[in-house]
């Protein structure tokens, strides 16, 4: 009797479990190369809302899901700053969204994300993405995620998806700076040589 | 003659007693020795390896089941399921079961976080290190479907490889390994 009282409830937990491991499932859908990435309307540490149709002049943009407490996106910071400094100007102005759950992460509160900003002198908006509803549209998993997409008469393409470059330990030791290939291939009308590349980071915690 | 053998009688539990204080005392000193031979042991053990020379963990044909974890100190959610990773690999061993933490923590923080970390957390399974910033090259040959995030786990047994882009509970964990078991 005991036996199949065991019995039972273990094939109850194994339901349940199997049941959360459903729910828990990854996003795996978001955008892929050649989408067209839908507008947002997400609050900028200054506490203006931002929208990429905002930008009438730009040719495009250098999207990135980045945050104050991954220590990726930390690495990369000077960079982003860097890509933006180099490339706004050009029409490809950077936007930094901060996807995570401040809940999990209070490091990543809003008004840490505004002191973040003002310390780091972030010539960009940063935005949060308050609700969680924009990282999954995109598909980011981690920070830093970055998105290159291009502005058309259909909508904003994405052109490029992935890391940044491929050192993110020393950024003098890069050898291949992938958004900015991307950027600068757009920028001449030639075709973008690495459309997709991987790099480590923080998952997004939701 | 009486008192010949109270004298014994004494001698003898004196005797008795000095010598269960003497196992106390090598039991103690056994066990500070264990202590201090682990925390040597992990000074010395961290294994650091480029993805060429950490390729060989995930190739392994010898018929058991190897859990391997990547992970950091930094990694909040990671950290969060390492205790369910040691459970694993202490319940499991006996059923041919190793666990394989790889670090992907900053080299530069070996020193001052990882290893205090390995220490402070009594960590039982193999840690390793793995340091390759040519990170586009070497996630996809992990998994094809890796985005990099972590924490990521791949469980084999010889050429049966799944892979988990996720968090783990002990009993989900338990359960992906027991497919392997029966």
């Amino acid at each position: 009797m005991k036996k199949t009282i065991n019995l039972i409830s273990a094939t109850c937990l194994v339901l349940l479990i199997s049941a959360f491991a459903i729910v828990k499932a990854p996003i795996e859908d978001g955008y892929k190369i050649g989408d067209i990435a839908e507008d947002f309307s997400l609050k900028n540490v200054n506490g203006k809302m931002v929208s990429l149709a905002d930008y009438k002049d730009a040719k495009g943009f250098i999207v990135t899901f980045t945050c104050n407490t991954c220590p990726y996106a930390v690495a990369y910071e000077d960079r982003i700053i860097a890509l933006d400094k180099k490339y706004a100007p050009k029409g490809y102005p950077v936007i930094a969204i901060m996807p995570n759950n401040v809940a999990v992460k209070p490091g990543d509160s809003f008004d840490a994300m505004q002191k973040r900003a003002e310390n780091k002198g972030f010539t960009f908006p940063y935005l949060i993405d308050a609700k969680q509803t924009v990282y999954p549209k995109f598909g980011a998993t981690k920070t830093p995620h970055m998105y290159v997409l291009e502005k058309t008469k259909k909508g904003n393409v994405v052109k490029y998806i992935g890391a940044i470059d491929d050192n993110y330990q020393n950024a003098s030791a890069v050898k291949t700076k992938y958004v900015e290939n991307a950027v600068d291939a757009l920028l001449i009308g030639k075709e973008i040589e690495q459309t997709e590349t991987r790099a480590i980071g923080c998952s997004i915690k939701v | 003659m009486k008192l010949k053998v109270l004298f014994i009688a004494i001698l003898v539990i004196a005797s008795c007693k000095q010598d269960k204080k003497a196992i106390e005392l090598v039991s103690k000193d056994a066990l500070n020795k264990e202590t201090s031979e682990k925390i040597a042991q992990n000074d010395i053990d961290l294994e650091i390896y480029d993805y060429k020379g950490f390729e060989k963990f995930l190739n392994k044909k010898d018929d058991n089941i190897y859990v391997i974890n990547f992970w950091a100190t930094w990694c909040a959610p990671c950290v969060k399921e390492l205790p369910y990773f040691e459970k694993l690999n202490k319940e499991y061993k006996s059923k041919n079961v190793e666990v394989v933490l790889v670090s992907l923590d900053f080299p530069h923080l070996y020193e001052t976080k990882l290893k205090p970390f390995i220490d402070d957390k009594n960590l039982m399974s193999k840690v390793i290190a793995l340091n390759d910033v040519d990170m586009n090259t070497w996630i996809p040959k992990v998994d094809k479907n890796w985005s990099g995030s972590i924490p990521a786990t791949i469980i084999y047994k010889n050429d049966n490889k799944k892979f988990y882009e996720q968090s783990f509970s002990f009993e989900e964990l338990e359960k992906e390994v027991q497919q392997y078991l029966n």
